[in-house]
């Protein structure tokens, strides 16, 4: 059964409010806070991108391991803002982060659980025997088109996990659920997603959300107090809570995993980065139910218990993701539609 | 003229702060160098790869208000020289902070960042920064 060795997010420290955005836009923020419950988000800066926010999260979970970096056999990228259309983000990783050459790579794409699906390639690959370690990324740098309403919640932020034979953090099983669902998408060329606005709900989060993590305990023959953390996949702040509410989870064990309401929704990185904030703070023993979930649409359910190695982890050795969080720095909608290539400078 | 070969070659030093070591006088060079300046010949074959740690902290620094076209989204920003721990000063620049806060001998750590963009087709070129600890 394979395992989580080590774990490392990245957020960018720029940020926006939401009361920001929504006093551009001639909105009451009440109604973004309170509806949506989205209070700010993260903004990658201007020299930031999948792959930097990649490489500082992989970065963070190669020195918590301690491990040979010559062990990880594999590396899969889940975006759905890749830097380059063509010519893969996980190439430039190898060399970035001084892994083999001898290593199994690709970039992934299923929405927001692209990332997942690579922790599930990379999960095949150890437990067939064929690599001892492999990494698996999720990282976005998502975009809203103005004045839409993903504008509040589209952020950025990645999480590697390092996935291997023996770890701290043991995958009991893994499930995924996938129909084919409308529900968001954007076309090849395409700046900005357009979306199905109601119709993201019901059929297409709620649905596949529900479906994965209620299989997942049938299969496991769980309940939900049989957790100590649950976390869903975040496209809002609203959203994850309600699912957990139908489900029959008590906030206590959702509130560590939702970070939506501070730095919005990290799109692959979303359920991912949660889950290593719950890393962050777990004892031996813990049982945590994770489910992400991707527009298109699918969702992918983990079973995780937590093991005593968790004890002798060095997690110090890099900077925890609340601590990255509680360092922002806040800009302004001109910087942020500056930052974020909004404005078309000469020859554009 | 494209940059994509000089860039490729530099990958590693640029991506991972690869230096060299001359394993003559034990003097460690970042940029690496293939010959040693002061054991010249002594070094020929003697110069080995080291990664520095990325830890150092800031030597002096400047505030560039005037900057190049592809940093126009970014001024001001700060250019530094870094002391790192292992000995080579370095030359990079400090991300994600408050040009006035800068201080000589703030402790930094280095971070991958994107460097430059051959126009809106050509490749991106990733490279070392800064950031404070």
């Amino acid at each position: 059964m394979s395992s989580i060795v080590s774990y490392g997010s990245y957020v960018p420290r720029f940020r926006i409010k939401a009361e920001e955005i929504a006093r551009i836009w001639g909105e009451n923020p009440e109604n973004i806070k309170g509806g949506l419950m989205i209070y700010s988000k993260s903004v990658p800066g201007p020299d930031e991108d999948v792959l930097t926010i990649s490489a500082e999260a992989a970065k963070n979970a190669i020195k918590r391991s301690g491990i040979d970096k010559s062990t990880i056999g594999a590396i899969f990228v889940g975006s759905e803002s890749h830097p380059y259309a063509v010519k893969p983000t996980a190439s430039i990783l190898v060399e970035a982060l001084g892994l083999p050459n001898s290593i199994h790579s690709a970039d992934y794409e299923f929405a927001c659980k692209a990332g997942t699906a690579a922790m599930q390639n990379v999960m095949g690959l150890v437990d067939s025997g064929m690599i001892e370690n492999g990494l698996a990324i999720g990282a976005d740098t998502s975009q809203g088109a103005p004045g839409d309403a993903l504008e509040y919640s589209a952020s950025a932020g990645g999480t590697a996990y390092i996935i291997g034979k023996k770890g701290i953090a043991d995958i009991n099983r893994t499930y995924s659920y996938t129909t084919d669902t409308p529900d968001f998408w954007r076309r090849e060329g395409e700046k900005y997603p357009s979306h199905g606005g109601r119709f993201t709900g019901e059929p297409a989060y709620f649905k596949h959300v529900l479906m994965g993590a209620k299989k997942m305990m049938e299969m496991q023959n769980t309940k939900p107090t049989d957790y100590d953390y649950a976390v869903f996949h975040q496209p809002n702040g609203k959203f994850p809570t309600r699912a957990a509410k139908m489900l029959g989870f008590k906030e206590e064990q959702v509130k560590d995993g939702l970070l939506t309401p501070i730095i919005g929704n990290t799109y692959s990185a979303s359920m991912m980065i949660g889950l290593s904030a719950i890393l962050e703070k777990s004892e031996p023993g813990d049982r945590i139910l994770a489910v992400a979930f991707g527009s298109g649409a699918g969702s992918d359910a983990f079973d995780i218990t937590v093991n005593d190695s968790i004890r002798s982890f060095n997690k110090n050795a890099a900077t925890g993701v609340m601590d990255q969080i509680n360092r922002p720095i806040w800009v302004d909608y001109a910087n942020y539609v500056k930052y974020r290539g909004k404005i078309l400078m000469r020859g554009e | 003229m494209s940059e994509v070969p000089r860039f490729w070659r530099e990958a590693k030093h640029r991506y991972r702060l690869v230096g060299t070591r001359c394993e003559n006088c034990n003097t460690l060079y970042f940029p690496p160098r293939d010959i040693c300046p002061k054991c010249r010949r002594e070094s020929v074959g003697k110069m080995r790869e080291e990664e520095l740690s990325g830890e150092g902290e800031i030597y002096s620094f400047t505030i560039v208000h005037d900057g190049l076209e592809q940093f126009k989204l970014q001024v001001p920003y700060v250019m530094a020289l870094i002391k790192t721990k292992e000995g080579p000063l370095v030359t990079g620049q400090i991300v994600d902070c408050d040009p006035s806060e800068i201080k000589i001998g703030m402790n930094v750590r280095s971070v991958l960042r994107k460097v430059r963009t051959e126009g809106k087709s050509g490749i991106l070129q990733y490279g070392y920064k800064f950031e404070l600890k």
